[in-house]
């Protein structure tokens, strides 16, 4: 019973929410009536059963409770009456499909409004749409509560006294709006992927509830290719998940990975959605990260991996997102395909940006290609300067542990 | 339906230092916005450049202190205002795009309403 009522939270919440936010027109009253939606299953399911269609039960619920609450406010308070009359009707949501689709479209595109902060949009998103409470929010992002309490009031705030609208971005504003989505997403799967801070490598709870937002999107706009590409590249890349650290909790770096031990239905899924994606023309950034991720999965060895194609992948990558950290990761792959001579030279071009001047990744790749020229004492100082940005402690083991390497 | 302030932020040495093109191009500008959009509009002027502000502030003993020059010294300063009506705040986007900001941009803020 309670893994039904956990499973429904995470599979219906954002479906419950989004279609009650459009009776309540509130953000704040809808989510009160979803939470008290949720309690009433947790005493009732027990003794009536858990219903065939939960979603519909809670939604039915929690939108009767917003048309009391709304009952309950003077006349002069009750902005929407249009909207409480048409939602007497209880009918089962499930029957009107489109609509469905319409109020989870509408919510995500709400969280991810381009007037939002982004670490407001990831946190609205997280709280709203994976139904993650505000202290799992908080301690995904390594943040005390009332801080991020704080952070989704103010965004709220934000989407109330601007009037954001609830709706889905007209045809001329849906790809600019889509990508924003698309980022936040993105965002919380690196950080589950590789946490910037503390104790573990992964936050394995952000990269599900990425892939659930992923696969939820890909429900609810199934012909996006920037959908399709992002969905690849979060499947391929957590194709890795059990091989990315060793048997001490140690980091394992690609060419140390066992391959036997990826997921290769994740990649045989992530193959054929790539290619889909790829059908888009030009080729969007998360197509283009989900093909460079598919190299590296279809290689059989690390000494195998075609290095060349991979650099004139990122150099399609860099022209349709000329990002610093893009620019970083082809210099990288410069340095395989070329040799890290080749790499360093294209690493120092990069120096100027004032983006990358503290992002430990560029110290240690500069490292890494010192270290490999035998340039060590230069090689020492780039790790050291690494160690000084990183706030991983899987990866600053790491780091230290190639400072130890070094001869001299 | 909610009224916002486009408020247009513009480098003043930029925009001095641009020819007579430039500014009839400009000028064209919030013409053809006005036009396009008359019905939004609730209000909007061009204002005189930031070294003709005056600014007034109270001391600690809260006497009047009278200064020359704008309330904050910021790379880019006030140039002008339109008050304008929008169903909701893409909308009202919509609109502040339009808006010629060749030297800068514009920010857009929801009118405070007391009721």
């Amino acid at each position: 019973m309670e893994a039904a009522i956990a499973d429904a939270h995470r599979h219906e919440w954002a479906f419950v929410v989004a279609a009650t936010i459009r009776v309540t027109g509130d953000i704040d009253v809808a989510e009160e009536c979803v939470q008290e939606a949720y309690s009433k299953a947790l005493s009732a399911w027990p003794t009536s059963g858990i219903p065939a269609k939960p979603g519909a039960w809670l939604t039915t619920v929690a939108r009767r409770k917003a048309i009391d609450h709304l009952r309950r406010l003077s006349t002069h308070q009750r902005i929407l009456p249009a909207i409480v009359d048409a939602n007497e009707d209880d009918s089962i949501p499930d029957v009107d499909g489109s609509l469905i689709g319409d109020d989870r479209l509408r919510l995500i595109f709400t969280c991810c409004h381009p007037a939002l902060s982004p670490e407001a949009q990831v946190a609205l998103t997280l709280r709203l749409l994976c139904g993650l409470s505000t202290s799992e929010v908080a301690r995904a992002f390594l943040v005390s509560e009332s801080t991020m309490a704080a952070r989704l009031t103010r965004a709220k705030k934000k989407i109330a006294t601007s009037h954001i609208p609830y709706q889905v971005p007209n045809a001329a504003d849906l790809p600019s709006r889509v990508d924003a989505v698309l980022s936040v997403v993105h965002l919380v799967f690196t950080t589950g992927h590789t946490a910037p801070t503390g104790a573990d490598l992964m936050r394995r709870d952000l990269v599900e509830r990425s892939l659930d937002l992923c696969r939820m999107l890909r429900v609810l706009l199934p012909d996006d290719a920037g959908v399709t590409g992002l969905l690849a590249l979060i499947v391929l890349t957590d194709a890795r998940r059990t091989t990315r650290t060793g048997p001490q909790g140690e980091l394992l770096l690609l060419s140390q990975q066992d391959r036997d031990q990826w997921d290769r239905a994740a990649i045989d899924e992530g193959v054929r959605l790539v290619r889909v994606s790829l059908s888009e023309r030009p080729a969007g950034r998360f197509a283009l990260m989900a093909a460079i991720a598919t190299l590296h999965a279809q290689a059989p060895t690390w000494e195998a991996t075609d290095w060349s194609e991979i650099v004139a992948l990122y150099d399609l990558l860099l022209a349709a997102w000329p990002s610093p950290v893009v620019a970083l990761n082809r210099a990288v792959a410069v340095g395989f395909a070329v040799g890290p001579e080749a790499g360093l030279s294209v690493l120092e071009s990069l120096r100027v940006d004032p983006h990358l001047s503290s992002y430990s990744y560029y110290e240690s790749a500069r490292a890494d290609f010192l270290r490999r020229l035998g340039r060590f004492d230069e090689a020492r100082s780039a790790y050291q300067e690494s160690l000084e940005h990183c706030a991983n402690d899987v990866e600053r083991a790491f780091l230290r542990e190639r400072l130890t390497e070094l001869p001299g | 339906m909610s009224e916002y302030l486009v408020l247009i932020y513009e480098d003043e040495a930029a925009m001095g230092a641009a020819d007579e093109a430039t500014f009839t191009k400009i000028m064209d500008g919030h013409n053809e916005f006005g036009e396009r959009n008359a019905a939004a509009l609730r209000g909007g002027n061009a204002l005189h450049p930031s070294s003709s502000a005056t600014s007034l502030r109270r001391d600690a003993t809260g006497k009047l202190v009278v200064t020359d020059g704008a309330f904050a010294e910021t790379k880019e300063a006030l140039g002008g205002y339109y008050l304008i009506e929008a169903a909701d705040l893409d909308e009202a986007i919509a609109l502040a795009a339009q808006v010629p900001a060749l030297f800068g941009g514009v920010e857009v803020r929801p009118i405070r309403v007391f009721d």
